[in-house]
């Protein structure tokens, strides 16, 4: 789960990494108050979730009253298009506005996964401001990594070791980085990323950016970050899907499918590309679906326009043949269902369930197995 | 033979009064397993399908002899689960549930590392199963797979269900079937288990299955590359999943350019890996690439 950068900063202040004061704002007639609250001159910062705000015009110094009153009213209400948003970009509802900061020298503070040595790394460069991929092509040698025990937490030699690699303050370093470790062990994060962390005309170390991502898996013992999450941010299908517990993601093909198994899913978009169509969407539907969540994964499935075929693909294990087949008939019901619709059943209980799909007066077009149903993919659509 | 489980293989199924642990306890026992314990806390002295429901782990295993384990417990208490199990003796751990946070099962594999002798297969898995000794540890159909000596690593569920089945269809029989799981940080990856296929007489060549995410994979095929003398057919999932989005699994996501299907199938063909491409054919494939 993703929260905007306004959010990542309430935590990092109470953890005790230094950030800019700053307000949010959603009306351009609070922008008054808070420069008078701040003082000139201020940042005024688009709230998205995508990166590469700041190359695409979402992130402006404002000098005056009326710049910041300006540059809130150019941004608010408008799509932000950066080079993570897709051609439409996202719209822009809310500005963060923080006080400007004397910019000395820019770091890049970040902390991920490591799945091949897995644990929590914490990473450091003295390139701050380039994006980490970037920087991981062009200039790897200016990356410094510490690897986290999971049972030891962060140790100070590793403080120091990379305080020392940015040439800043061992003690305001370590504590930062204390704290960035204790906020992302604490709120089961999977990515914290401080780009950039400034030094200060006066000294000190600020926080100007932040980011934040968090373990979908760990939610349930976070209730104050799943409050976090801005559903305006979601596609709107992929919000719905999540109520059910679906894991479905929009793609931009015409051929939408329903699989169990997230293996199985992705593969069948594969085999739906390699026989000459596009899939619409990813849906795993998981193991433990009942005929509910399939009908409602039907309904979101049919409310993209762009769907012409829909490839219900089931390899029964623990969900049966028996009940995919009930949902889709029950859903089949309740939606209009206006495209055709192909079942290719597998496994566990599948005599029933393609009993039941034949005796259903519903007109399905039946795949004996996977070649056979991507050939009939490519006769109903052409 | 197979690897992992055999005739001596006495199963424990840890959450066996949930409904999962109910269903499966059935299936399994159904396909022939031994299984000869359950444990759910504060329920012993009862009986799923006649098998004796016990307290601790220690209880199961002092009174039935029990040596490998199957959990089903929920998330927020799978990896106590797991301690329990390793602490009660078991080498063997099969971990079925799904959704157990990155940063816990990180500890399991620190604690791991001090239990070199034991074996944990997923998190997020359908477990494993071995056609010729009649052992399911797991959640996969049973009646679509057959003895033989195919062995099968995967990171997905019913995509492994598909292909095991392909592979019976083609009548290529399977040794050990093995869904390794989708998770970020799995307990054993596919070189812990290629390892084993190597050392295993019966088994005379390995399907493996990866997905989008991580560097599993590449690491496969260099170790493949330099140590495993047994024909590899890979497939990898994915190819048209978008970069940033997860797939379902928690590690199944390109992110930061890394994890592409493309990266994997490169590595798996650099290493002379024959790398399937049309999963609708796999079991035939399979047979010809293997020559048998």
């Amino acid at each position: 789960m993703k929260v905007h950068e306004y959010q990542a900063k309430e935590l990092f202040a109470r953890y005790g990494i230094p950030v800019p004061r700053g307000k949010l704002v959603t009306q351009v007639e609070e922008v008054e108050g808070v420069v008078n609250e701040l003082g000139l001159p201020v940042v005024v910062k688009a709230q998205i979730h995508a990166g590469g705000r700041g190359k695409a015009g979402g992130v402006k110094l404002a000098k005056t009253l009326d710049e910041a009153r300006q540059i809130t009213q150019n941004m608010l209400g408008k799509p932000l298009v950066t080079h993570q948003t897709g051609g439409q970009g996202t719209i822009v509802r809310k500005v963060w506005i923080e006080e400007g900061a004397a910019i000395k020298k820019e770091f890049y503070v970040g902390m991920v996964i490591d799945r091949a040595r897995r644990c929590p790394v914490l990473m450091v460069s003295p390139a701050g401001g380039m994006e980490i991929e970037e920087l991981a092509k062009e200039k790897p040698e200016l990356i410094f990594k510490e690897p986290i025990d999971p049972f030891l937490g962060l140790l100070p030699f590793q403080c120091r070791s990379l305080a020392f690699k940015l040439g800043v303050d061992l003690k305001q370093a370590g504590k930062m980085f204390m704290a960035l470790t204790r906020l992302f062990v604490e709120k089961d994060c999977s990515l914290a990323e401080i780009n950039p962390l400034i030094l200060t005309e006066d000294g000190n170390l600020l926080a100007i950016d932040a980011k934040l991502n968090f373990d979908d898996s760990a939610l349930f013992r976070h209730p104050d970050v799943k409050e976090m999450l801005d559903p305006d941010e979601l596609d709107p299908l992929e919000y719905e899907a999540s109520k059910y517990h679906l894991n479905y993601v929009r793609l931009d093909g015409n051929v939408g499918i329903m699989v169990n198994g997230a293996g199985l899913a992705m593969a069948t978009m594969d085999v739906i590309k390699l026989a000459g169509a596009e899939p619409a969407n990813f849906l795993d539907v998981g193991g433990s679906a009942n005929a509910e969540m399939i009908a409602q994964g039907f309904k979101i499935i049919l409310s993209d326009p762009n769907v012409k075929l829909i490839f219900i693909n089931i390899f029964g294990g623990i969900l049966r043949c028996d009940v995919l087949a009930q949902g889709v008939i029950e859903a089949a019901k309740q939606v209009e269902v206006s495209v055709p619709i192909l079942v290719r059943l597998e496994g566990t209980n599948v005599e029933q369930g393609r009993e039941m799909l034949a005796d259903s007066g519903l007109n399905f077009v039946v795949g004996k197995d996977l070649s056979d149903a991507a050939s009939k993919i490519v006769e109903i659509l052409s | 033979m197979g690897i992992l489980v055999n005739n001596e293989t006495r199963v424990l199924v840890q959450g066996i009064t949930g409904r999962e642990g109910v269903f499966h306890t059935t299936q399994m026992l159904a396909y022939g397993t031994k299984v000869v314990a359950g444990v759910t806390p504060g329920k012993a002295g009862q009986q799923v399908e006649g098998v004796p429901v016990f307290n601790t782990v220690e209880d199961a295993v002092r009174e039935t002899g029990a040596n490998a384990s199957v959990i089903f417990v929920p998330a927020a208490f799978a990896c106590d689960a797991i301690y329990e199990a390793v602490s009660a003796g078991i080498k063997l751990i099969v971990c079925i549930t799904e959704g157990i946070p990155t940063l816990d099962m990180m500890k399991v594999k620190r604690f791991l590392s001090n239990h070199p002798d034991v074996v944990v297969i997923g998190l997020n898995c359908p477990g494993l199963i071995a056609p010729p000794v009649k052992c399911k540890m797991g959640i996969m159909p049973g009646h679509i797979h057959t003895p033989g000596t195919i062995g099968v690593i995967s990171r997905s569920g019913t995509l492994t269900y598909e292909i095991d089945y392909q592979l019976t269809l083609a009548g290529l029989g399977q040794s050990t079937c093995i869904g390794i799981g989708g998770d970020q940080i799995p307990g054993s990856n596919f070189i812990d288990l290629l390892k084993m296929f190597k050392d295993d007489d019966e088994t005379q060549g390995v399907v493996m299955v990866g997905e989008i995410g991580g560097t599993a994979e590449e690491e496969a095929a260099e170790w493949i590359k330099q140590n495993f003398n047994k024909p590899v057919v890979a497939f990898i999932a994915g190819r048209t999943a978008p970069p940033g989005k997860r797939m379902g699994h928690a590690g199944a996501i390109i992110s930061g350019g890394q994890g592409t299907a493309e990266s994997k199938m490169e590595a798996l063909r650099a290493a002379g890996i024959y790398v399937a491409e049309d999963l609708g054919t796999l079991g035939q494939t399979v047979k010809e690439v293997m020559g048998l």
